[in-house]
């Protein structure tokens, strides 16, 4: 009944990209061992990139593979190596109790809240191409998605330049801390 | 013709939702900052599924700026996580408790 109303790759997409998001995900929260996480991590991002696909926004599915599932997650497998962490947490274990059920019912609430949102509203009701319209069902958008980051977004764009910088001499600044310590205890 | 925009708009409720609650329930720290990337990525799905039902572009350069954003915060964090590691050697957040009252 669903794929008499729409097409049949369409539906098959979607279920795809539902089903390595929805076990990914899951795998994320429930394996033991890190580097097992992480790589159920890429599994969800992958699926995350088949969505972005099907909606015909191709530039960020390949930067979704590329930055996503290319660099933080070889950052996490790096510093879960590094760390030597890989050992298994356990994960049945609860410090403080009835944590995993407020939990639970928090987010019960919170996406039973959102969902039931979206069937009794009509959430879609803003103008339509305010800023550029989508180019034709299929063709990527890449030019109008490059076109609106280099004028539209120009400043925001220009500030990532700046955020980037500032977060890589953090991190060099917050992994080098403790031996520049050492060093002027040794002094 | 094309999946609803709800179905999309679901999937990314339901993907938020798992990675608050690995976020509220895991202690390690590294596993924590995968289900941020999780909740990040919901958010992500609901701006392209928003730019295709209103045929705006300002979704999709919105999500790019997501993207930026999460690799800067999880390039500090995992700096903050190393340089907690190397004080305590555990990267469980239930060992952070000094501030405890």
């Amino acid at each position: 009944m669903i794929a008499a109303a729409y097409s049949v790759p369409n539906v098959l997409v979607f279920v795809t990209a539902t089903l390595l998001i929805l076990v990914g995900a899951i795998g994320v929260i429930s394996v033991k061992n890190p580097v097992h996480a992480a790589l159920c991590l890429i599994m969800t991002l992958i699926g995350v990139a088949v969505a972005f696909i099907a909606q015909s926004a191709d530039f960020l599915a390949a930067v979704q593979i590329i930055v996503y599932a290319g660099a933080i997650v070889v950052l996490f497998l790096f510093v879960i190596m590094f760390l030597g962490v890989d050992r298994r947490e356990h994960i049945h274990f609860e410090p403080l109790v009835g944590q995993r059920a407020f939990a639970a019912v928090g987010v019960a609430i919170t996406v039973g809240g959102l969902i039931t949102l979206m069937a009794r509203s009509h959430w879609v009701s803003g103008a339509s191409s305010v800023t550029t319209k989508l180019s034709k069902v299929g063709s990527g958008n890449v030019k109008e998605l490059g076109t609106a980051v280099f004028t539209t977004y120009l400043f925001a764009f220009e500030a990532t330049a700046a955020l980037l910088i500032i977060a890589v001499v953090g991190a060099v600044l917050l992994a080098r801390r403790e031996q520049r310590a050492d060093v002027e205890e040794n002094a | 013709m094309n999946v609803p925009a709800a179905w999309y708009l679901i999937l990314a409720a339901v993907l938020f939702g798992i990675g608050a609650f690995g976020l509220l329930t895991r202690r390690s720290a590294l596993i924590m900052f995968m289900c941020i990337e999780l909740m990040l990525n919901a958010v992500n799905l609901t701006f392209v599924t928003f730019s295709r039902t209103l045929n705006d572009i300002s979704g999709q350069a919105i999500v790019f700026f997501v993207m930026v954003v999460a690799a800067a915060e999880v390039t500090v964090g995992l700096g903050i996580v190393v340089a907690i590691f190397r004080r305590r050697s555990s990267t469980s957040v239930d060992e952070l408790s000094e501030m405890k009252g």
